[in-house]
């Protein structure tokens, strides 16, 4: 009886993620090995294509130093806002949190009145002198990779903060009164100890800048394609859904070998691990 | 963590966060621009494109979908999630434990894969009309929130509170509604507001699932931006900045600011 219920409680819930989400993404994946051809026809076509593989590569780059940029932004952040007093910190996580509730669109599109050639950046570019003609800026790999640093740093930021804030003070002092300066304390002491939440915070902007398509498509557009623009030209534009369906695959696949060897990093790094 | 902190990091904290916040402002200042086209610092100030997206009426049309994709995307989920975070936390042991992560999926799939995937499946396999295909993509997209946000509640809740009233003679479902949903109320609460800004703002999903007349307000946005380039999208912008912040306002005022960070 009881078993019955717990089931019949659960039942509508996950009857809607299977077969909403979990067989139309089985069924996306599965037609890619359908090909005559070979099981692994539609991914060599896809490596062997020399377009698809400049966007992969260039959607990894774009991905990978992203999440670079903003680990470095974020935790310098994080470090402030932890320390703050109450009044500054709080002040602090809106601007941090304000932003992660502003939609992706228009996040990216301040970055087309900042980077465009009337923009904000060339206007001051022109006043100083520093350039006679303005910089064709959007549209270039550069404006991609600003734009998602924006959108993605405080994602970071607020991975990092309640890391930072567990932290156990304790530990800090001893490692002070014991001698090491704050150099070494940092290194020794706060920075293995923060590894578990930088690697959290690398995960989530990598997966989400691996597989982003609005922001490629506001400030990258045909010139920067990425994975997720390519997804939607092929499926909407060229209404290839087959050659469209290898992409998810590489998506998923590509995903979850980044996040396993991030988390092996994460091992190596962090001695206080467990597992 | 509290102690001294070197005054070069302060300054560049201070920088950090002048990135993230300056963008938002330039937004702001362009949508008084009475320039044709985006510029900033504002040349001339005007609130012609503010009228200027009420004059347009796909901005309406498109805003209204929004809200209803949300408003019913998010009760739906919530009354799906809610029973299943329920069970997740009263039947610990009775379920599995993967089926916990079974309800995270529509945040760990790639969002453009499950857009792309319900559309080929879907809305063109099923045929299903593009408002309910909005509509499922949505409900499933924040389904995750609710049955996080509500289990977090839950877990500290005292069964035994629920047990005392039915072993009184409440019948289940009234013990739902005066016993158990206003210990959770901050919760749903928590979870709506969270499901209701990811649903309002989703791009990913919705490109593909809209089609001829049906279309979301960032939708709109994204194609509009694509056309012209005067400062209408700026004054959209600000408009549902000024949401966001009456929404953020409200969150402050009734559960504190802090639940967003976790």
């Amino acid at each position: 009886m009881k078993n019955w219920t717990c089931w019949a409680l659960a039942a509508p819930a996950t009857i809607a993620v299977v077969v909403f989400l979990v067989i139309p993404v089985a069924s996306t994946i599965l037609t890619t090995f359908g090909d005559p051809k070979g099981v692994f026809a539609p991914y060599i076509a896809f490596y062997n294509s020399g377009f698809r593989r400049t966007v992969l590569y260039r959607t990894l780059e774009i991905a990978l130093i992203t999440t670079a940029i903003s680990l470095v932004l974020g935790f310098l952040a994080a470090w402030i806002v932890a320390n703050a007093p109450g009044r500054i910190k709080s002040i602090l996580i809106i601007a941090a949190v304000f932003p992660l509730l502003t939609g992706v669109v228009i996040r990216s599109f301040a970055w087309m009145i900042i980077l465009g050639k009337n923009g904000i950046l060339n206007s001051f570019l022109l006043w100083t002198g520093a350039i006679t003609e303005p910089l064709s800026m959007l549209y270039t790999e550069g404006a991609v990779i600003v734009a998602m640093v924006y959108l993605f740093t405080p994602l970071m930021i607020l991975t990092l903060v309640g890391v930072l804030e567990g932290i156990p003070q304790d530990l800090v002092q001893a490692s002070m009164s014991l001698g090491a300066g704050p150099a070494a304390t940092f290194r020794q002491v706060i920075f293995p100890l923060a590894v578990p939440g930088l690697i959290v915070g690398a995960v989530l902007v990598f997966t989400g800048s691996f597989t982003s398509y609005a922001t490629p498509q506001i400030l990258g557009g045909e010139q920067q394609m990425m994975m997720g623009t390519f997804l939607y030209q092929r499926a909407m534009v060229t209404f290839d859904w087959v050659g469209a369906s290898t992409i998810p695959a590489v998506m998923i696949v590509g995903t979850f070998a980044v996040v396993l060897v991030m988390s092996r990093i994460a091992q190596r790094l962090n001695p206080m691990a467990v597992s | 963590m509290s102690g001294r902190i070197h005054p070069a990091l302060v300054v560049f904290g201070a920088i950090v966060f002048i990135f993230l916040v300056a963008p938002l402002f330039i937004i702001v200042g362009a949508s008084v621009s009475d320039t044709p086209y985006l510029a900033f610092p504002p040349r001339g100030l005007t609130l012609q494109w503010f009228w200027n997206i009420f004059a347009i009426e796909a901005f309406r049309s498109t805003a209204i979908t929004s809200l209803q994709l949300a408003v019913l995307g998010t009760s739906l989920s919530l009354i799906i999630g809610i029973p299943a975070a329920y069970a997740l936390n009263r039947y610990r042991v009775e379920l599995p434990k993967w089926l916990s992560t079974v309800y995270v999926l529509p945040i760990l799939v790639p969002e453009i894969v499950f857009g792309f995937s319900l559309m080929k499946s879907v809305s063109v396999g099923l045929g299903t009309p593009i408002f309910l295909s909005l509509l499922i993509g949505h409900a499933l997209l924040v389904l995750p929130y609710s049955v996080r946000v509500v289990s977090a509640s839950l877990a500290s809740f005292d069964f035994s509170v629920e047990e005392a009233a039915i072993s009184l003679g409440c019948p289940p479902l009234k013990t739902f509604f005066t016993v158990l949903l206003p210990n959770i109320r901050s919760g749903v609460i928590a979870a709506f507001i969270l499901a209701f800004i990811t649903s309002v703002n989703d791009v990913s999903i919705s490109v593909f699932l809209t089609g001829p007349g049906i279309s979301t307000l960032p939708i709109q946005i994204l194609a509009y931006m694509q056309q012209f380039f005067d400062p209408t999208i700026a004054s959209v912008s600000v408009l549902l900045m000024i949401v966001t912040v009456a929404v953020m306002g409200v969150v402050e005022a009734t559960l504190g600011l802090t639940f967003l960070a976790k």
